[in-house]
Protein backbone atom coordinates (compact mmCIF):
# COMPACT_ATOMS: atom_id res chain seq x y z
CA UNK A 1 0.00 0.00 0.00
CA UNK A 2 2.79 2.13 -0.77
CA UNK A 3 1.02 4.62 -3.01
CA UNK A 4 -1.10 5.28 -0.21
CA UNK A 5 0.99 8.21 1.63
CA UNK A 6 2.26 9.05 -1.93
CA UNK A 7 1.78 12.53 -2.24
CA UNK A 8 2.19 13.30 1.85
CA UNK A 9 5.99 11.50 1.52
CA UNK A 10 6.45 13.68 -1.73
CA UNK A 11 5.91 16.76 0.70
CA UNK A 12 9.45 17.10 1.66
CA UNK A 13 8.67 18.41 5.52
CA UNK A 14 7.18 14.70 5.93
CA UNK A 15 9.27 12.74 3.52
CA UNK A 16 9.30 8.66 3.57
CA UNK A 17 10.99 9.31 7.62
CA UNK A 18 8.73 11.60 8.54
CA UNK A 19 5.85 8.87 7.09
CA UNK A 20 7.56 6.12 9.43
CA UNK A 21 7.29 7.89 11.99
CA UNK A 22 3.67 9.39 11.93
CA UNK A 23 2.88 5.93 11.22
CA UNK A 24 4.38 5.01 15.16
CA UNK A 25 2.15 7.45 16.79
CA UNK A 26 -0.76 6.93 18.78
CA UNK A 27 -2.78 10.14 19.12
CA UNK A 28 -6.03 10.58 21.48
CA UNK A 29 -8.53 12.89 20.08
CA UNK A 30 -11.11 13.82 23.19
CA UNK A 31 -14.37 14.87 22.22
CA UNK A 32 -16.25 13.54 18.02
CA UNK A 33 -18.08 16.84 17.44
CA UNK A 34 -17.72 19.14 14.86
CA UNK A 35 -13.80 19.34 15.52
CA UNK A 36 -12.99 15.67 16.62
CA UNK A 37 -14.62 14.05 13.08
CA UNK A 38 -12.47 16.63 11.62
CA UNK A 39 -9.11 16.05 13.59
CA UNK A 40 -9.62 12.10 13.19
CA UNK A 41 -10.88 12.21 9.57
CA UNK A 42 -7.33 14.22 8.92
CA UNK A 43 -4.72 11.96 11.23
CA UNK A 44 -6.12 8.44 10.42
CA UNK A 45 -6.48 9.56 6.12
CA UNK A 46 -2.77 10.83 6.95
CA UNK A 47 -1.61 6.93 8.25
CA UNK A 48 -1.24 8.06 12.31
CA UNK A 49 -0.39 4.15 13.59
CA UNK A 50 -3.12 4.47 16.47
CA UNK A 51 -5.77 6.83 16.88
CA UNK A 52 -8.28 6.81 20.28
CA UNK A 53 -11.34 8.60 20.13
CA UNK A 54 -13.72 9.31 23.10
CA UNK A 55 -17.12 10.90 23.49
CA UNK A 56 -19.69 10.80 25.91
CA UNK A 57 -22.75 12.00 23.32
CA UNK A 58 -24.73 10.38 20.55
CA UNK A 59 -25.15 12.10 16.74
CA UNK A 60 -28.59 14.29 16.65
CA UNK A 61 -29.89 15.97 12.92
CA UNK A 62 -28.27 18.84 13.88
CA UNK A 63 -24.75 17.64 14.02
CA UNK A 64 -24.56 16.69 10.24
CA UNK A 65 -24.03 19.94 9.17
CA UNK A 66 -20.79 20.50 10.16
CA UNK A 67 -19.88 16.91 11.74
CA UNK A 68 -18.18 15.17 8.75
CA UNK A 69 -18.06 11.00 10.03
CA UNK A 70 -21.33 11.55 10.47
CA UNK A 71 -24.73 10.30 7.76
CA UNK A 72 -28.21 10.73 8.22
CA UNK A 73 -28.62 6.70 9.71
CA UNK A 74 -26.61 7.80 12.28
CA UNK A 75 -28.58 10.84 13.69
CA UNK A 76 -32.04 8.51 12.67
CA UNK A 77 -30.70 5.80 15.27
CA UNK A 78 -29.26 7.78 17.46
CA UNK A 79 -25.40 6.21 17.60
CA UNK A 80 -23.04 6.91 19.76
CA UNK A 81 -21.05 9.50 18.16
CA UNK A 82 -17.48 7.14 18.92
CA UNK A 83 -19.64 4.17 17.17
CA UNK A 84 -20.37 5.70 14.44
CA UNK A 85 -16.98 7.46 14.05
CA UNK A 86 -15.01 4.15 14.51
CA UNK A 87 -17.41 2.46 11.58
CA UNK A 88 -16.60 5.32 9.02
CA UNK A 89 -12.70 5.34 10.03
CA UNK A 90 -12.39 2.08 9.48
CA UNK A 91 -13.84 2.68 6.12
CA UNK A 92 -11.45 5.11 5.06
CA UNK A 93 -8.07 3.28 6.80
CA UNK A 94 -8.51 0.07 8.02
CA UNK A 95 -4.61 0.04 8.44
CA UNK A 96 -5.17 2.47 10.95
CA UNK A 97 -5.45 0.82 14.94
CA UNK A 98 -8.66 2.94 16.16
CA UNK A 99 -10.14 2.28 19.49
CA UNK A 100 -13.15 4.35 20.24
CA UNK A 101 -15.44 4.64 23.34
CA UNK A 102 -18.68 5.90 24.09
CA UNK A 103 -16.90 7.32 27.61
CA UNK A 104 -17.66 10.97 29.64
CA UNK A 105 -13.89 11.42 30.11
CA UNK A 106 -12.89 13.06 33.50
CA UNK A 107 -9.40 12.54 35.26
CA UNK A 108 -9.32 8.79 35.96
CA UNK A 109 -10.81 7.82 32.27
CA UNK A 110 -7.72 10.27 30.18
CA UNK A 111 -5.17 8.96 32.91
CA UNK A 112 -6.31 5.01 31.77
CA UNK A 113 -6.16 6.10 28.36
CA UNK A 114 -3.21 8.11 28.20
CA UNK A 115 -0.69 5.14 28.22
CA UNK A 116 1.52 5.70 25.14
CA UNK A 117 -0.21 8.14 23.74
CA UNK A 118 1.85 10.80 21.81
CA UNK A 119 -0.13 13.60 21.56
CA UNK A 120 -3.34 14.61 23.13
CA UNK A 121 -5.86 16.73 20.21
CA UNK A 122 -9.02 19.08 21.90
CA UNK A 123 -12.08 18.66 20.49
CA UNK A 124 -14.11 19.35 23.74
CA UNK A 125 -16.93 21.68 23.84
CA UNK A 126 -15.87 22.91 27.63
CA UNK A 127 -13.20 24.30 29.74
CA UNK A 128 -13.61 22.05 32.69
CA UNK A 129 -12.46 19.50 30.58
CA UNK A 130 -9.74 21.29 28.83
CA UNK A 131 -8.10 22.59 32.52
CA UNK A 132 -8.30 18.85 33.70
CA UNK A 133 -6.58 17.73 29.66
CA UNK A 134 -4.08 20.63 30.10
CA UNK A 135 -3.15 19.71 34.02
CA UNK A 136 -2.64 15.66 32.78
CA UNK A 137 -0.27 16.89 29.51
CA UNK A 138 1.73 18.61 31.95
CA UNK A 139 1.93 15.67 34.14
CA UNK A 140 2.53 13.02 31.68
CA UNK A 141 4.69 15.68 29.96
CA UNK A 142 2.99 15.02 26.39
CA UNK A 143 2.00 17.85 24.18
CA UNK A 144 -2.07 19.01 23.37
CA UNK A 145 -3.55 21.58 20.87
CA UNK A 146 -6.51 23.14 22.49
CA UNK A 147 -8.84 24.51 19.72
CA UNK A 148 -12.20 25.66 19.28
CA UNK A 149 -14.84 27.55 17.73
CA UNK A 150 -18.03 29.67 17.59
CA UNK A 151 -19.69 31.22 15.23
CA UNK A 152 -16.99 32.05 12.10
CA UNK A 153 -14.38 32.81 15.22
CA UNK A 154 -11.78 30.39 15.73
CA UNK A 155 -8.82 30.09 18.12
CA UNK A 156 -5.63 27.43 18.75
CA UNK A 157 -2.82 27.11 20.80
CA UNK A 158 -0.28 24.35 21.14
CA UNK A 159 0.81 23.70 24.52
CA UNK A 160 4.59 21.78 24.85
CA UNK A 161 5.34 20.79 28.60
CA UNK A 162 8.45 22.66 29.41
CA UNK A 163 8.45 24.88 26.45
CA UNK A 164 5.36 27.10 26.07
CA UNK A 165 2.70 28.56 28.26
CA UNK A 166 0.15 26.33 29.40
CA UNK A 167 -3.66 26.80 29.18
CA UNK A 168 -3.28 27.93 32.77
CA UNK A 169 -1.20 30.29 32.47
CA UNK A 170 -2.68 31.83 29.88
CA UNK A 171 -6.79 31.85 31.28
CA UNK A 172 -5.54 32.48 34.80
CA UNK A 173 -9.20 31.21 35.60
CA UNK A 174 -11.75 29.31 34.05
CA UNK A 175 -14.06 30.81 32.25
CA UNK A 176 -17.67 30.48 32.79
CA UNK A 177 -21.24 30.81 31.35
CA UNK A 178 -21.31 32.55 27.62
CA UNK A 179 -17.81 31.44 26.83
CA UNK A 180 -18.16 27.83 27.33
CA UNK A 181 -21.79 27.66 26.18
CA UNK A 182 -22.82 29.97 22.78
CA UNK A 183 -25.87 29.98 20.95
CA UNK A 184 -24.46 32.17 18.81
CA UNK A 185 -24.30 28.81 16.06
CA UNK A 186 -21.40 27.76 14.02
CA UNK A 187 -20.28 27.34 10.21
CA UNK A 188 -18.60 24.79 9.02
CA UNK A 189 -15.91 26.51 7.35
CA UNK A 190 -14.89 27.86 11.14
CA UNK A 191 -14.21 23.80 12.28
CA UNK A 192 -11.74 23.35 9.47
CA UNK A 193 -10.07 26.02 9.90
CA UNK A 194 -9.38 25.30 13.25
CA UNK A 195 -8.87 21.42 12.53
CA UNK A 196 -6.97 22.70 9.74
CA UNK A 197 -4.53 24.90 12.60
CA UNK A 198 -4.49 21.58 15.06
CA UNK A 199 -3.78 18.89 12.56
CA UNK A 200 -0.99 20.66 10.74
CA UNK A 201 0.44 21.14 14.13
CA UNK A 202 -0.19 18.04 14.72
CA UNK A 203 1.61 16.61 12.11
CA UNK A 204 4.77 18.75 12.75
CA UNK A 205 5.04 17.16 16.35
CA UNK A 206 3.96 13.42 14.91
CA UNK A 207 7.12 14.24 12.72
CA UNK A 208 8.89 15.78 15.77
CA UNK A 209 9.96 18.53 12.98
CA UNK A 210 10.05 21.43 16.11
CA UNK A 211 10.95 24.00 14.81
CA UNK A 212 8.00 24.27 12.48
CA UNK A 213 5.56 24.70 15.29
CA UNK A 214 3.64 27.86 14.75
CA UNK A 215 4.80 29.31 18.50
CA UNK A 216 1.79 31.33 18.63
CA UNK A 217 -1.84 31.49 19.53
CA UNK A 218 -4.05 32.08 16.55
CA UNK A 219 -7.13 33.27 16.40
CA UNK A 220 -9.33 34.58 13.40
CA UNK A 221 -12.96 35.23 12.32
CA UNK A 222 -13.57 33.99 8.74
CA UNK A 223 -17.09 36.48 7.92
CA UNK A 224 -15.07 39.97 9.47
CA UNK A 225 -12.19 38.82 7.47
CA UNK A 226 -9.78 38.89 10.69
CA UNK A 227 -6.81 37.43 11.47
CA UNK A 228 -3.89 37.38 14.51
CA UNK A 229 -1.25 35.29 15.73
CA UNK A 230 0.31 36.68 18.55
CA UNK A 231 3.00 35.43 20.47
CA UNK A 232 2.34 34.16 24.25
CA UNK A 233 5.87 33.31 25.74
CA UNK A 234 5.49 36.52 28.12
CA UNK A 235 2.78 34.89 29.80
CA UNK A 236 4.38 31.60 30.92
CA UNK A 237 4.50 31.98 34.41
CA UNK A 238 6.97 30.08 36.89
CA UNK A 239 4.51 30.09 39.45
CA UNK A 240 1.88 28.18 36.88
CA UNK A 241 0.35 25.55 39.61
CA UNK A 242 -0.36 23.93 36.29
CA UNK A 243 3.60 24.04 34.27
CA UNK A 244 5.62 26.17 37.23
CA UNK A 245 8.32 25.06 39.40
CA UNK A 246 6.75 23.01 41.81
CA UNK A 247 3.30 22.43 40.00
CA UNK A 248 0.20 21.01 41.94
CA UNK A 249 -2.50 19.93 39.01
CA UNK A 250 -5.01 21.55 40.62
CA UNK A 251 -7.60 20.55 38.61
CA UNK A 252 -6.42 16.69 38.52
CA UNK A 253 -8.11 16.91 42.05
CA UNK A 254 -11.42 15.09 43.32
CA UNK A 255 -13.27 19.30 44.42
CA UNK A 256 -12.71 21.13 41.33
CA UNK A 257 -14.70 18.46 39.08
CA UNK A 258 -18.16 18.60 38.20
CA UNK A 259 -20.55 15.90 38.16
CA UNK A 260 -23.60 18.05 36.29
CA UNK A 261 -23.01 19.84 33.12
CA UNK A 262 -24.97 22.09 30.99
CA UNK A 263 -23.77 21.11 27.26
CA UNK A 264 -23.20 23.83 25.09
CA UNK A 265 -26.13 25.70 23.33
CA UNK A 266 -28.26 22.48 23.32
CA UNK A 267 -30.66 23.19 26.12
CA UNK A 268 -29.65 20.20 27.72
CA UNK A 269 -28.22 19.28 30.74
CA UNK A 270 -26.11 16.07 31.66
CA UNK A 271 -26.09 14.43 35.12
CA UNK A 272 -22.87 11.71 35.87
CA UNK A 273 -23.14 9.66 39.02
CA UNK A 274 -20.52 9.58 41.05
CA UNK A 275 -19.37 6.27 39.92
CA UNK A 276 -19.48 4.36 36.88
CA UNK A 277 -22.41 1.93 36.69
CA UNK A 278 -23.42 -0.75 33.99
CA UNK A 279 -27.53 0.08 33.64
CA UNK A 280 -29.62 -2.74 32.84
CA UNK A 281 -31.78 -0.74 29.95
CA UNK A 282 -33.67 -2.94 28.93
CA UNK A 283 -35.44 -3.61 32.21
CA UNK A 284 -35.34 0.59 32.75
CA UNK A 285 -37.51 0.55 29.87
CA UNK A 286 -39.88 -2.11 30.39
CA UNK A 287 -39.77 0.26 34.29
CA UNK A 288 -40.31 3.72 32.16
CA UNK A 289 -42.99 2.75 30.04
CA UNK A 290 -45.10 2.00 32.74
CA UNK A 291 -44.66 5.92 33.96
CA UNK A 292 -46.40 7.35 30.92
CA UNK A 293 -44.06 8.41 28.44
CA UNK A 294 -42.48 7.03 24.99
CA UNK A 295 -39.36 4.59 25.59
CA UNK A 296 -36.86 3.84 22.79
CA UNK A 297 -34.06 1.56 23.01
CA UNK A 298 -30.68 1.01 21.31
CA UNK A 299 -28.01 -1.53 22.22
CA UNK A 300 -26.51 1.69 23.64
CA UNK A 301 -29.02 4.47 24.86
CA UNK A 302 -32.45 4.51 26.04
CA UNK A 303 -34.78 7.59 25.42
CA UNK A 304 -37.85 8.33 27.28
CA UNK A 305 -39.89 11.02 26.48
CA UNK A 306 -41.88 12.63 28.78
CA UNK A 307 -43.97 15.80 28.59
CA UNK A 308 -41.24 18.27 26.81
CA UNK A 309 -38.53 16.94 28.26
CA UNK A 310 -36.42 13.98 26.96
CA UNK A 311 -34.00 11.44 29.17
CA UNK A 312 -31.39 9.66 27.62
CA UNK A 313 -29.88 7.42 29.91
CA UNK A 314 -26.43 5.41 29.03
CA UNK A 315 -25.61 2.17 30.15
CA UNK A 316 -22.20 3.68 32.50
CA UNK A 317 -25.12 5.34 33.94
CA UNK A 318 -25.10 9.08 32.26
CA UNK A 319 -28.06 10.54 32.00
CA UNK A 320 -28.48 13.49 29.41
CA UNK A 321 -31.77 15.72 30.28
CA UNK A 322 -32.93 17.50 26.82
CA UNK A 323 -35.34 20.50 27.34
CA UNK A 324 -34.08 22.22 30.28
CA UNK A 325 -30.84 24.47 30.97
CA UNK A 326 -31.28 24.55 34.67
CA UNK A 327 -29.17 22.30 36.67
CA UNK A 328 -31.84 21.69 39.61
CA UNK A 329 -34.86 20.90 37.42
CA UNK A 330 -32.28 18.15 35.94
CA UNK A 331 -31.78 16.72 39.18
CA UNK A 332 -35.13 16.52 40.30
CA UNK A 333 -36.49 14.72 36.81
CA UNK A 334 -33.53 12.41 37.34
CA UNK A 335 -34.05 11.54 40.56
CA UNK A 336 -37.97 11.72 40.00
CA UNK A 337 -38.02 8.58 37.26
CA UNK A 338 -34.41 6.69 38.43
CA UNK A 339 -34.31 7.23 42.16
CA UNK B 1 -9.45 58.09 18.83
CA UNK B 2 -8.77 55.69 15.72
CA UNK B 3 -7.52 52.30 16.44
CA UNK B 4 -6.26 49.47 14.52
CA UNK B 5 -7.81 46.65 16.31
CA UNK B 6 -7.48 43.12 14.73
CA UNK B 7 -6.82 44.97 11.53
CA UNK B 8 -9.54 46.77 11.41
CA UNK B 9 -9.80 50.74 12.27
CA UNK B 10 -11.72 51.19 14.23
CA UNK B 11 -13.36 54.86 15.92
CA UNK B 12 -13.50 54.99 19.51
CA UNK B 13 -14.34 57.88 21.98
CA UNK B 14 -11.78 59.99 23.18
CA UNK B 15 -13.02 59.19 26.93
CA UNK B 16 -11.52 55.65 26.58
CA UNK B 17 -7.99 55.91 27.93
CA UNK B 18 -6.75 52.38 28.92
CA UNK B 19 -6.96 49.05 28.16
CA UNK B 20 -9.55 47.68 30.40
CA UNK B 21 -12.20 50.83 29.46
CA UNK B 22 -11.53 49.18 25.87
CA UNK B 23 -12.67 46.22 26.63
CA UNK B 24 -15.89 47.58 28.58
CA UNK B 25 -16.27 49.61 25.78
CA UNK B 26 -16.70 46.45 23.55
CA UNK B 27 -18.82 44.42 26.02
CA UNK B 28 -15.96 42.32 26.22
CA UNK B 29 -14.59 42.66 29.76
CA UNK B 30 -15.92 39.96 30.97
CA UNK B 31 -14.91 37.78 28.79
CA UNK B 32 -11.24 35.94 28.31
CA UNK B 33 -9.24 37.80 26.08
CA UNK B 34 -5.69 38.48 25.85
CA UNK B 35 -4.50 41.38 24.53
CA UNK B 36 -1.47 42.72 22.56
CA UNK B 37 -0.52 46.14 22.12
CA UNK B 38 2.02 47.54 19.21
CA UNK B 39 3.11 43.97 19.00
CA UNK B 40 3.73 43.60 22.97
CA UNK B 41 1.84 41.10 24.77
CA UNK B 42 -0.18 42.60 27.95
CA UNK B 43 0.28 40.67 31.27
CA UNK B 44 -3.65 40.24 32.13
CA UNK B 45 -2.91 42.53 35.92
CA UNK B 46 -2.17 45.52 33.71
CA UNK B 47 -5.06 46.11 31.39
CA UNK B 48 -5.68 48.87 34.04
CA UNK B 49 -2.85 50.67 33.88
CA UNK B 50 -1.84 50.34 30.46
CA UNK B 51 -2.84 53.53 28.21
CA UNK B 52 -3.64 53.61 24.76
CA UNK B 53 -3.48 56.78 22.18
CA UNK B 54 -3.95 57.41 18.31
CA UNK B 55 -2.97 54.63 16.02
CA UNK B 56 -2.17 52.34 18.32
CA UNK B 57 -2.30 48.96 17.19
CA UNK B 58 -4.09 46.28 19.31
CA UNK B 59 -4.86 42.72 18.80
CA UNK B 60 -7.87 41.11 21.17
CA UNK B 61 -8.25 37.29 20.89
CA UNK B 62 -11.27 35.85 22.95
CA UNK B 63 -11.16 32.10 24.03
CA UNK B 64 -13.83 30.70 23.16
CA UNK B 65 -15.05 27.02 24.28
CA UNK B 66 -17.06 25.58 21.68
CA UNK B 67 -15.86 22.46 19.61
ZN1 LIG C 1 1.05 27.15 33.10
Amino acid sequence: MSERYSRQELFSPIGKDGQSKISRKHVLVIGAGALGTGSAEALVRAGVGKLTIVDRDYVEWSNLQRQQLYVEEDAKQRMPKTVAAEKRLRMINSEVDIQASVLDVSVEEIEQLIDEVDLIMDATDNFDIRMIINDISQKYQIPWIYGACVGSYGISHTILPGETPCLHCLLETVPMGGVTCDTAGIISPAVQMVVAYQTTEAMKLLVEDYHALRKKLVSFDLWKNHHTAIGVDKLKKEDCSSCGQSPTYPFLSFENRTKTAVLCGRDTVQIRPPERMNRDLEKLATILSEQGGRVSLNPYLLSFQIEKHRLVLFKDGRVLIHGTKDIAKAKTLYHRYLG
Amino acid sequence: MELIINGDKVEVPNKITTVSSLLQHFGINQKVVIVELNQSILEKGSHQETTISDRDKIEIVNFVGGG
